[in-house]
């Protein structure tokens, strides 16, 4: 097969490529450039975007003795991840653009044009395994490596999708398995840091970021789930569902327990916070939802499945079901630290089903914060 | 197998170059030492300064040599520059143009964002029509109104990814007029077209060794006799107390024969490049459909072929291009590999789509029918490829 490696200049991505190499197929390593204005070098643990990760990419290929280009999808990557991710944060949700990436460029802008040139597949370097069912579909499965599997961050994938993906690593890898094979292979990405900060914010902080990028200031009411408004807030974008700390709120809550963000409405530019408990969700649901690989028989009744909220959070047993075209998901345990615009990958033992961004969750406790939020808004 | 079109780029040494300079590279001595040893390298130093003065038309004194064309554009422009603005503070307008090389064009604008603002640089970019010209009679407008305000003028001999080639002397004549210095970045036309330094007027002219047939790591500016630089480097002054640094005997000594070689070679070769280059573009029109030929109108260098493909990004044939073992370019070498629009089709009017649909094919001293006909056999697949990719976009 014609192989196009996919190259971030990181150790994982280097040791797919070579094993592609190794198991015969023509292979391309090509870097994306997904910023404009590329640092000139790494800082940290963050992303694979400057020019010095772009030379890791081109001396691992060299030292493949495989072909290396560049491809530049800057300009897609700022309207299709920045752009989203800042959009996403002002309507009061919370973005994963590496999701979004492996949605809108890798696995779309990227395959299309490898696909266009003439190539049979993209390889990358995730920490997932392709496996084929007995009638010869494509299944996408967890890594068996824990803590690395990156299954979730490609449940976006659909059957197209997957039929021209290649991920090498596989289930059996493990992240010293790799970086010894890469030693031994003579990559001088051996040792070099994960990333996992998100790439396009340079110093790491979302907030200050996000501040910078949104602009001007826009103060509003930070309220409890009584109703009683607590204090300011100098704009309902800084805020994520489940933040405790910078809150600024002077008097502590009644019972002395430290108070959590439950939800954002931007549309009356409100916080809405309170007790841990209160994060609680029993039900989260999502229009925008895809299947992976081949799609469930029968989704119009519940059904069991596992599903997974964060790219390293835990999967938790639910009952899922499409219901008025929302992918609707029951968790049989309410669970903390979730919120709309976080994507729920949906598993079924190792093999994961599909997934889909959330655009509302269900608070087992404290009732429609919504709701809430505007009568305090109609009330000021 | 692998076919090279890309000499602009840079050019294979030549056999009889590469022979001199690998039977040199024992050669013992800095060309700056009293002793015997030193004398024997700066005698292969002076050598080459004689040989290489006759090949470009100059003296031999008004050969400094350098790293490169890019050392030698930096100190043409910095030093012309800052020599100029000290000896009348008015002068800070520096004429040029936006399809000029990077190493003039950063060398301009860091001038023009560097220093205390009361001596900072003002650019003058000349407007360039479609085929990349420009309009003499403008020049001319310009420097009847503003030449007490002129630092310098410095526009190239030949365009590094089109190939047009510009009229330097009449611009010397010209600005003479007005006792403008002009400048000219001749690493393009250097060995393509008749450059001869006395002939063309110029103050100062850039060349680069590894176009022609030297390897990397020489370069020359040709400083007339009566024009003033400050140095840009300092540390010994040893070209005239413009450059420092021990001079690169052994790169000179090649650069020299590479210049000869071309110059030597330079008639029969320009009548090859013509017909290969008839050959590529009707062979290009007859292939494809929608191909267009840069500045056709114009004069241009007879080893240069620049080509658009509309709805062809241009990254995608060359990358195809190359998978099928033909090598050519984009232009200019880009940072990271990252292929961008070409600033040279952009400053010509161009749009950023159509100026990122361009693809340079340049020959070299070894370039064959052969090299021309794997090119064209490999063109309509890379072209079809690339038009999806397009669409895919």
């Amino acid at each position: 097969m014609k192989v196009l490696a996919a190259m971030s200049g990181g150790v994982d991505s280097a040791v797919a490529a070579a094993r592609a190499v190794e198991a015969g197929h023509e292979v391309v390593g090509v870097h994306l450039a997904l910023s404009r204005n590329a640092g000139t070098l790494r800082t940290g643990s963050r992303g694979c975007c400057t020019i010095e990760d772009s030379m890791d990419a081109q001396r691992a290929c060299n030292v493949l003795g495989i072909p290396y280009y560049v491809w530049d999808f800057s300009d897609r990557f700022k309207e299709q991840v920045v752009e989203d991710f800042v959009a996403e944060y002002q309507a009061g949700r919370t973005p994963n653009p590496c999701m979004r990436c492996n949605e809108r460029i890798k696995f779309a802008a990227l395959l299309e044009k490898a696909l266009a040139m003439g190539f049979d597949a993209v390889c990358t370097g995730h920490y997932a395994s392709l496996l084929t069912d007995e009638a010869g579909n494509l299944e996408l499965h967890r890594s068996n490596e824990l803590a690395k599997d990156q299954s979730y961050v490609l449940g976006v994938l659909n059957a197209e999708q997957l039929a021209h993906s290649m991920f090498p690593l596989g289930a059996e890898a493990s992240k010293a398995d790799v970086r010894a094979e890469a030693d031994r292979r003579g990559l001088a990405v051996a040792n070099k840091t994960d990333s996992y900060d998100i790439c396009f914010i340079p110093e790491g902080d979302t907030q200050d970021w996000l501040t910078e990028k949104v602009g001007g200031k826009a103060p509003g009411q930070i309220i409890d789930v009584d109703g009683n408004v607590l204090g300011k807030h100098e704009g309902s974008y800084g805020f994520t569902v489940g933040q405790r700390k910078g809150l600024r709120i002077g008097k502590p809550a009644p019972d002395g327990n430290p108070r959590y963000v439950l939800s954002i409405s931007p549309k009356t530019n409100t916080v809405v916070v309170g007790p841990q408990a209160a994060l609680a969700v029993s039900e989260i649901a999502g229009a925008r939802y895809t299947w992976c690989g081949i799609a469930p028989t029968k989704v119009d009744e519940f059904f069991d499945i596992g599903v997974q909220v964060r790219a390293h959070g835990e999967e938790v047993p639910a009952q899922a079901a499409v219901i008025d075209g929302e992918l609707v998901i029951r968790l049989n345990q309410p669970i903390i630290g979730v919120a709309p615009g976080q994507t729920a990958v949906l598993y079924a033992g190792t093999r994961v089903l599909g997934q889909t961004t959330i655009d509302r969750t269900v608070s087992a406790v404290a009732g429609d914060l919504e709701a809430l939020a505007e009568n305090v808004a109609a009330q000021a | 197998m692998a076919v090279y079109l890309d000499h602009a780029a840079t050019s294979p040494i030549r056999p009889e170059v590469l022979l001199r300079y690998t039977a040199d590279l024992a050669l013992v001595g800095n060309p700056s030492s009293v002793h015997g040893f030193g004398q024997r390298a700066r005698m292969v130093v002076e050598d080459a300064r004689e040989s290489l003065a006759d090949t470009l038309g100059c003296h031999r004194s008004e050969i400094i040599f350098t790293s490169g064309g890019t050392e030698a554009d930096n100190l043409a422009i910095k030093g012309l520059f800052w020599a100029r603005n000290n000896a009348d503070a008015r002068r800070r307008l520096i004429v040029s143009a936006a399809s000029e090389h990077h190493a003039v064009l950063d060398a301009l604008e860091w001038l023009e964002g560097h220093g205390p603002a009361e001596q900072r640089a003002q650019l003058h970019l000349l407007e360039l029509d479609a085929n990349g010209m420009f309009d003499l009679a403008d020049l001319e407008k310009f420097l009847a109104e503003r030449s007490d305000e002129i630092a310098l003028i410095s526009l190239m001999w030949a365009n590094n990814e089109t190939g047009v080639v510009w009229p330097i002397a009449e611009v010397s004549k010209l600005a003479a007029k007005f006792a403008v210095p002009v400048h000219s970045d001749a690493v393009a036309a250097l060995g393509h077209v008749p450059v001869d330094f006395a002939d063309s007027g110029l103050s100062l002219m850039s060349v680069s060794g590894h176009k022609i047939g030297a390897p990397v790591g020489i370069g020359a500016l040709v400083v007339r006799r009566d024009v003033n630089l400050v140095p840009v480097n300092h540390g010994g002054g040893h070209e005239r107390k413009l450059r420092s640094g021990t001079l690169n005997a052994v790169g000179a000594s090649a650069f020299a024969l590479a210049a000869a070689a071309a110059s030597a070679t330079l008639q029969e070769r320009a009548k090859r490049d013509s017909a290969l280059k008839q050959k590529l573009i009707s062979g290009a029109r007859n292939l494809v459909s929608n191909v267009e030929v840069t500045a056709e109108s114009v004069s241009t260098l007879p080893s240069t072929v620049h080509l658009s493909f509309a709805g062809c990004p241009g990254d995608s044939i060359l990358v195809l291009l190359d998978m099928a073992g033909v090598a050519v370019s984009n232009g200019a070498a880009c940072q990271a590999g990252v292929i961008g629009a070409s600033h040279v089709m952009l400053a010509m009017g161009r749009s950023e789509q159509a100026a990122s649909e361009c693809i340079r094919i340049s020959f070299g001293y070894d370039t064959t029918e052969r090299d021309v006909e794997e090119f064209l056999a490999a063109l309509p697949a890379a072209y079809e490829g690339a038009r999806k990719a397009g669409d895919a976009a």
